[in-house]
């Protein structure tokens, strides 16, 4: 949080705001709310390190009452997992920005582990963490927030190295030619520049996010049953238990709990984020929050912050008084050799890596093992594909609709962007009711689930399209008589067509990892299943059959890179290249 | 400031050198292209400097190398004594583009190079505040630069090279992003606090290739070729300040660096291109500014004949641009450069006076009997079943002669001729030439 906004005190020929040195009720509200946070920060993490044998004593409860605080623990394991993959990017991203060695190494690894569903490596993981705090359940709190950290950390990383990558040349030339230290050039030039970029990224990891803090709090791995008090557990024990009543509590904690988070963390970081934005020219929309707006008109946190700027400026000088006696570096191109050698180094442990995965696969399993995980791999494929297809059906029309028309769009944008956040696998109960009673085909009717939560970003992102489709061409197209074929082909289409392309590539990304939690599922007693990888994946994690689970999360993965490089990346240069507006 | 007037009277020690400077871009040898050929010069207390050239003759290359930012290929750099290997204290730089982060505000802004000195945060508040007190800038210490004019961010651009109190200020093409009357009053400022000794510099190297810029602001003018740079000429302006454009002393010295800098594009026949046959790296131009340009031309009161310095003037066009056209209508035989003038052929004349269809025609012509490297895709289309080729080919050609940049660049121009005259048509998508004619 280095880069707080720099307080601008008092300087000659401005009037310092009224009041700024009395308490205001901007103060108290601002207060409040940093105080309600600190209190339930310090009771929830003191919970958290609780030894296994007190869960026991105080299990999940279907009342009501405790959905307060069940709402707390999943929120602060949210919070958790944020800071994670903050620190995560920050240094990770980084290092690839600064080092061709690791660079050859992290973005690779980036971009593959973006594609892993890594719903499916909850398996590992929970074990991984258990066996590192045995008896305690630091151990499953921490698998949980790695999870959620999975779902965010690699997109956040990537979007602050690209950021790095494309600080603009005067940018760079100013820091160079100020001779900036490492670290001033990095919060006051890289980080700053970053900053759009990776708010984006984190808010667009959200609806993941949620997803996981459910999916995590309640697993099965082989024998070992965890279940963390939270939101997700809640959820798991009225599934167990057919209660469609507390189902419903638990839709209406999480809606409001996202409503919250939207408001005190993410509308604040949008509008503050704004100012990072390089272009140099006033926009006509500033995102707006009130709790933005309190936090900067109150005087006390005004001052909390100079004080904090000023702390964080002698720790600077300090840092520059520590370097600056280097001699002035100038560019110089680093050895061809020893990036031979790095490479040679990276492909052989690539290579033993791959080696070891074929072993232990081949050991425990035979060809037709394989040859079921790619078949059931094309059957959710397909299910992928169909669901996208009809998404885009329904929504692409309904976006343009709505976007086109001011009013509509004010009002439907922040719904999509609710909706988006909200974890599907909270409403799936409803869903299996209804296929259980009328014994619908499961391999039909379970494939909505996979859809559910992120079909919103196909219509949130068409929305936005529509919204900035310049006027000018509507009007000219009006004038010209367009047929409503034209118009939508020739016209409105091609305009639209940047944003669908990453919705669309988020709802597919979104999707596969679904798919997981969503081709299984069961209610009370009854399980109701689909044929497909995903349903394969969650079988084979719930029986502790790792040799399966490995097979499976890397058909998967290979399934979603193969998509991703055949489909969307295609689709997505083609709109950069010749679809933007200038 | 009493000191520095007599500092000032002291004379002329000298403040940096640059000795037998060369640079090179790009990688390997064949595509290697030389930005600055053996430049040397040297910059005295107490004078304005003017780096004069045409885009592409490696000014801001030069600049940049003096400021530290690059290391020359061959040759050094010494400031105050001390050879150049980085960037160096006591050197403030102005940028083209501003350059300032939109994430401080002009306070901020104005103080970063003082806090990257490491300079303690009270020292720094007043030192920022005298610098935006002296540059004009009171009352916007608390706007970020989107809330500001080009003026006004160019403003923040100078307070914050000289808050440094740096001994040499170097502008590179300060004022070329800014519109003509907001560039005219930040220049007569910044004129009058050197001219009154205020500011807290010893000497000024500017970087432009606006030629009145250059006469009405420094003690001295160094013109540099284009490809390489080369500095060719040296003017020595002793007008007293404030100098007065219509002052006949003024118009003469500027006329007189016109012809310079269009005389040595004569010389360097058989084209101001560089490089010859296919290999000739060609500039971009629109096709209707070609046209325009000889309408306006064969139009009274020009007759055919003009000034080039009258003509920018006419034409509201940089001097650059209006060159650029020049030079394409010269190489297609539509008009000749020479002593500062430019003359339309009879070809020319004919091309003036021509409706759409026949302008296109003649222009087809001209383009395949005078520039090699349209007639050789054009060739090679015409010899060939499908009547296609692609684009990678003749890249390939180009890049034995050229670095892949220039490549780049001179097959936009040729696409862009080419499908004004109708030689051929470019697929973007396929990336290929054809004989195709949409009908």
């Amino acid at each position: 949080m280095i880069f707080l906004p720099r307080p601008a005190g008092p300087v000659p020929g401005t009037r310092p705001e009224a009041g700024a040195s009395i308490p205001s009720r901007y103060d108290l509200l601002a207060f409040t709310i940093l105080f309600a946070v600190l209190i339930a920060a310090i009771h929830g993490s003191r919970e958290m390190e609780q030894p296994l044998a007190a869960l026991e004593l105080a299990p999940v409860s279907l009342s009501p009452q405790n959905l307060y605080e069940y709402a707390l623990l999943s929120t602060l394991r949210m919070f958790a997992a944020i800071i994670a993959s903050l620190i995560f990017t920050f240094v990770v991203a980084t290092l690839a920005a600064k080092s061709r060695k690791a660079e050859l190494v992290i973005v690779p690894a980036l971009d593959i582990l973006q594609s892993v569903p890594v719903l499916g490596f909850l398996s590992f993981t929970v074990t991984f963490f258990m066996g590192l705090f045995p008896g305690s359940r630091l151990g499953a709190e921490l698998a949980a927030i790695f999870a959620i950290f999975t779902s965010q950390a690699w997109n956040m990383a990537f979007s602050f190295y690209q950021s790095l990558r494309t600080i603009p040349k005067d940018l760079d030339e100013v820091s160079r030619h100020f001779r900036l230290s490492g670290w001033m050039r990095f919060w006051r030039i890289e980080a700053p520049f970053a900053t759009p970029g990776l708010v984006w990224n984190t808010m667009m990891s959200m609806s993941g996010g949620w997803f996981f803090v459910v999916a995590s709090e309640a697993i099965t791995v082989g024998d070992t049953k965890v279940v963390l008090p939270g939101l997700g557990s809640y959820l798991a024990l009225a599934i167990e238990k057919e209660d469609l009543t507390a189902v419903a509590w638990a839709i209406f904690a999480m809606g409001i709990v996202i409503l919250i988070y939207d408001q005190l963390v993410f509308r604040p970081i949008v509008a503050w984020a704004d100012k990072f934005r390089a272009e140099q020219t006033a926009t006509s929309e500033k995102p707006r929050s009130w709790v933005y707006d309190i936090f900067r008109r109150s005087g006390l946190l005004r001052f909390a912050g100079a004080q904090f700027s000023e702390i964080s400026d002698w720790f600077g000088r300090a840092i520059l008084a520590a370097t600056r006696r280097r001699a002035p570096t100038v560019a110089q191109t680093p050895g061809r050799w020893g990036d031979y050698v790095w490479t040679g180094v990276v492909i052989a442990a690539a290579g033993w890596g791959l080696w070891t995965i074929i072993a232990f696969v081949r050991t425990n399993l035979g060809m037709d093992d394989v040859i079921t995980a790619f078949a059931l791999g094309l059957v959710t494929l397909l299910r992928v594909l169909v669901l996208i297809a009809l998404a885009s059906l329904i929504w692409v029309p309904l976006g343009v609709w709505i976007g086109l028309r001011p009013w509509a769009a004010e009002r439907v944008q922040p719904l999509a962007q609710f909706l988006a956040a909200f974890p599907a696998n909270v409403l799936f109960p409803f869903f299996v009711v209804v296929i259980a009673t009328f014994h619908l085909n499961p391999n039909v009717w379970l494939s909505p689930l996979m859809i559910l939560g992120t079909q919103w970003y196909i219509l949130f992102n068409v929305i936005a399209g529509a919204s900035a489709f310049p006027n000018d061409l509507r009007e000219a197209a009006t004038l010209m008589k367009a047929s409503p074929r034209q118009w939508w082909r020739d016209v409105i289409l091609p305009g639209v067509f940047p944003y669908y392309v990453t919705g669309a590539l988020t709802a597919a990304g979104g999707s596969w990892n679904a798919s997981i939690v969503a081709e299984v599922v069961s209610w009370g007693s009854t399980k109701i299943e689909a044929a497909g990888l995903g349903a394969y994946i969650a079988k084979a994690t719930e029986a502790g059959d790792m040799a399966r689970v490995v097979l499976s999360i890397t058909v998967m993965s290979l399934f979603v890179m193969a998509l991703n490089r055949l489909l969307w990346r295609r689709l997505y240069r083609f709109a950069e290249h010749r679809l933007r507006f200038e | 400031m009493e000191a520095r007037v007599k500092d000032r009277a002291h004379g002329l020690e000298t403040l940096l050198t640059v000795d037998g400077v060369s640079h090179t871009f790009g990688k390997g040898t064949a595509s290697q292209r030389l930005i600055l050929d053996d430049v040397s010069l040297a910059l005295k207390s107490n004078e304005i400097v003017s780096l004069l050239g045409r885009s592409g003759s490696g000014k801001s290359t030069l600049l940049r190398i003096m400021a530290g930012l690059l290391q020359p290929s061959r040759g050094s750099v010494t400031f105050d004594g001390e050879p150049v290997r980085g960037p160096v204290d006591g050197v403030a730089m102005v940028f083209q583009t501003f350059a300032l982060l939109p994430w401080l505000t002009v306070l901020a802004n104005v103080e970063f190079g003082l806090e990257a000195q490491g300079v303690k945060p009270e020292e720094r508040r007043r030192r920022a505040l005298a610098a935006i007190d002296l540059i004009g800038l009171d009352g916007f210490e608390n706007a970020y630069p989107k809330e500001l004019s080009g003026g006004m961010r160019q403003r923040v651009g100078f307070a914050r090279a000289l808050v440094t109190h740096p001994k040499l200020l170097l502008m590179d093409e300060p004022f070329s992003a800014l519109d003509v009357l907001t560039a005219e009053t930040l220049r007569t400022d910044l004129l009058d606090l050197w001219v009154e000794g205020r500011l807290p510099i010893r000497a000024i190297l500017l970087v432009t290739h606006n030629i009145e810029e250059a006469v009405l602001m420094s003690d001295r003018i160094l013109l540099l070729s284009s490809n390489p740079g080369k500095i060719t000429a040296e003017f020595k302006v002793s007008l007293p300040h404030p100098r007065n454009r219509l002052d006949p002393t003024f118009r003469a010295l500027v006329d007189d660096i016109y012809k310079r800098m269009t005389a040595r594009a004569d010389v360097a026949r058989p084209g101001v291109f560089p490089g010859l046959g296919i290999g000739m790296i060609l500039q971009r131009v629109s096709s209707n500014a070609l046209a325009g340009l000889t309408e306006a031309l064969a139009a009274p009161p020009y007759n055919g004949r003009a000034d080039l310095p009258d003509l920018t003037q006419a034409l509201q066009l940089e001097l650059d641009d209006l060159l650029r056209l020049a030079e394409m209508l010269q190489l297609l035989r539509f008009a000749e450069l020479a002593e500062g003038d430019v003359k339309l052929t009879e070809a020319g004349r004919r091309f003036a006076g021509m409706g759409v269809d026949e302008r296109k025609e003649l222009f087809r012509q001209h383009l395949i009997t005078h520039i090699p490297i349209i007639a050789h895709i054009r060739r090679v289309l015409d010899e060939r079943p499908t009547h296609r080729a692609p684009v990678a080919r003749f890249r390939d050609e180009l890049e034995d002669h050229m670095d892949e940049e220039s490549a780049e660049e001179t097959l936009r121009a040729v696409v862009s001729l080419a499908r004004y005259g109708e030689v051929f048509a470019f697929d973007e998508q396929s990336n290929t030439f054809s004989l195709d004619n949409p009908t």
